[in-house]
């Protein structure tokens, strides 16, 4: 086979991103799904998203270890999460409003205690080669899969499952539809929403530091824009649902992935327009799928967002 | 005085939820070992110490002024908007490409003609928001903050290509603004006019919201829309307006960041002014008139990070995280309303 597959390389590159990109997508998304079906929301994820890629990459650098660096992350989100849990299980505490306070705060404090880490390499997360029985490198860097991406697609469809199929997820579900009936039932509502929010935002700190530990695999002050954010919508778009965050994290990180993949084969005309489809998608998606006079097939019947 | 008590709650308790965010920043520094005291008299220092530093601080305080109104009137029929970065933005762009398609006419008229140009970019980004919002339940915190990612692209494209000047070699630019379009400053001081617009235009706000019908009907929305449709207001209406003029405020900040600082639109319009607005209305309460003293309080904060970077060693992002900060416990006092008795009428 040549090198050069002309605009074949396209399709070839957008699907190997849409892999590479989407798996922060999928990790935030579905701690965010776990937190909305709880009857929360949590837009500080963002925030959550950048510190956690912060401590993962500091971590795995001063211990050498990227799999320490990853759960530096998670234990990152999870100090995030059960902030945001108590503090809005304090009564006229509004979730939204403290979500942003908390991107703001997650993010001063990444850039921080970021700053001397711009320059040092750590250790990268490893990836698996699926690619060997092709002799075509791009398909061969394509399918170099990061093991984030696979426990990612286990964890959709584990969640997936329990939230149909256990009594903690029917839990989970009853608190975020209705915290009367869990509270007949004996159920304390707040605390389950502490839980659910501390999980969610422990996979964003995940899905943080996949991206300084892998992709793009350095720590720098821009390292999301806005994913943390992005992934909020992209539940709704799921319909709550763990499987279709799964194909909706890999829409978005194609969307993500096709201005680099146009301008790898030469077509720079328009460079920051095709930076713009992940955004201009999502907001498309949003307004085709929401309704301002029913509420949302499959959302909670706590959550304030979609009221 | 026990008519004044009710009232005093609503001073009382954000001033104090600032003061507590202080004292725990004050632990946040001294537990990465510097001195808080050192920190908290360079801010004052270098924000108000000095009439230069005053200066300083009124000359940031501007754009955050209109830039919190971008996030205040919207949130006074209960939205959250947060992207007033992208009005800001696209108002400076439509600015600036104004300025060139003005070129050779009055002064004034010139200027004119930018400001309603700021002003429709950016009350028409935020006020599809709005649309967005009531005619396809589209939640506006989020696509509003896309919508900001989407005004960077839109800006970076525009100023990358079709309305690049040429002589612009490191830092793509628009051409810059003719000089008889420039926006000077006040006299006897080293701050634009962009102080007194913005003023100015939460005075307006105010009066707006808190004297007239159409306040009164927008304050009804955001208690309870329900209620508000019953009456038979026309919600969606007002929805248009507000965050129309929000974005329109935004606009006009973009606008005198071109006109008066910049010279022409570049990148430096992301400044993260329209973040540093969210911060400004929700500290404000999403008062009109609180939002002067906090811009400038917020103002004086940025003015002074440059001073206690050099002084203290400290990150830039030291000041993001006293905003953060602050931004917590303000929203935490919220759940102090009506807790105590000493500022009820009944009790007093």
């Amino acid at each position: 086979m040549s090198e050069d597959l002309g605009l074949w390389g396209v399709p070839i590159a957008v699907l190997g991103g849409a892999i590479r990109v989407s798996t922060p997508f999928l990790f935030v998304s579905l701690g965010e799904c776990v937190t909305e079906k709880s009857g929360r929301i949590n837009l500080g994820l963002e925030g959550t998203l950048v510190f956690g890629a912060m401590a993962g990459y500091a971590m795995a650098y001063s211990t050498d270890s990227a799999w320490a660096g990853l759960l530096a992350g998670g234990l990152a989100g999870v100090l995030f999460g059960v902030f945001h849990g108590l503090a809005c299980s304090l009564p006229r505490v509004n979730d939204i409003a403290l979500g942003i306070a908390l991107m703001l705060l997650g993010t001063g404090l990444a850039f921080f205690f970021g700053k001397p880490y711009i320059q040092p390499v750590a250790p990268d997360l490893p990836a698996i080669d699926f690619g060997g029985w092709s002799d075509i490198p791009q398909l061969q860097a394509a399918l170099r899969i990061n093991v984030l991406f696979l426990i990612g697609i286990a964890l959709a469809l584990v969640l997936w499952w329990g939230f149909r199929n256990t009594r903690l997820g029917l839990v989970i579900r009853m608190v975020g539809d209705s915290a009367d009936a869990a509270r007949a039932m004996g159920y304390g509502v707040n605390r389950i929403r502490i839980l659910c929010t501390a999980f969610g935002s422990m996979l964003a700190g995940f899905g943080g530091a996949y991206l300084s530990l892998y992709y793009p695999g350095s720590w720098n002050e821009g390292i999301s824009s806005g994913q943390g954010l992005m992934a909020v919508a992209l539940v709704i778009f799921a319909r709550w649902n763990p499987l279709s965050c799964f194909w909706a994290a890999l829409l978005f990180g194609g969307a993500g992935a096709l201005g680099p993949a146009l301008q790898s084969v030469g077509v720079t005309q328009g460079y920051y327009l095709f930076y713009a489809a992940p955004y201009v998608l999502t907001l498309a998606i949003m307004i085709a799928t929401a309704s301002p006079t029913r509420s949302l097939a499959g959302a909670p019947g706590e959550l304030s967002i979609t009221k | 005085m026990k008519a004044l008590l009710p009232r005093l709650e609503g001073v009382a308790i954000p001033v104090a939820a600032l003061l507590a965010g202080l004292a725990l920043f004050g632990v946040f520094i001294a537990l990465v070992g510097k001195s808080p005291v050192e920190f908290y008299s360079l801010m004052y220092k270098g924000g108000f110490g000095t009439w230069f530093s005053l200066q300083n601080t009124l000359l940031r305080a501007a754009p955050l002024l209109l830039a919190g109104l971008c996030v205040a009137l919207p949130a006074r029929l209960g939205l959250v908007v947060i992207g007033g970065e992208g009005a800001i933005v696209l108002g400076g762009l439509a600015a600036a490409a104004m300025a060139n398609v003005m070129v050779g006419a009055p002064s004034l008229v010139g200027l004119l003609a930018m400001a309603l140009a700021a002003m429709l970019a950016g009350g028409v980004w935020i006020g599809a928001v709005g649309a967005l919002r009531h005619y396809r339940g589209v939640n506006e915190t989020i696509s509003s903050l896309l919508m900001a990612y989407i005004a960077i692209a839109l800006m970076n494209h525009l100023v990358e290509g079709p309305l690049r000047d040429p002589a612009s070699l490191n830092k793509p630019s628009t051409a810059p603004i003719d000089e008889a379009f420039r926006i000077g400053l006040i006299p006897g001081m080293d701050v634009h006019w962009g102080l007194v617009v913005g003023i100015i235009a939460c005075i307006i706000a105010w009066f707006l919201i808190e004297r007239t019908t159409f306040g009164f009907g927008a304050r009804m929305t955001g208690a309870n829309v329900r209620a508000a449709q019953l009456q038979g207001l026309a919600v969606g209406r007002l929805i248009l307006a507000m965050t129309g003029l929000g974005g329109a405020c935004a606009g006009l900040a973009g606008m005198f960041e071109v006109a008066a600082v910049q010279g022409s639109a570049n990148a430096s319009l992301i400044a993260g002014y329209g973040y540093a607005g969210i911060l400004v209305a929700f500290l404000a309460r999403h008062n009109p008139l609180g939002v002067i003293p906090v811009a400038i309080l917020l103002g004086g904060i940025a003015a002074a990070g440059g001073l206690i970077q050099r002084r203290m060693g400290l990150p830039d992002a030291t000041v993001l995280v006293l905003q953060g900060i602050l931004f917590v416990t303000i929203l935490l006092s919220e759940t102090a309303y009506g807790r105590f008795k000493l500022f009820k009428r009944a009790a007093a």
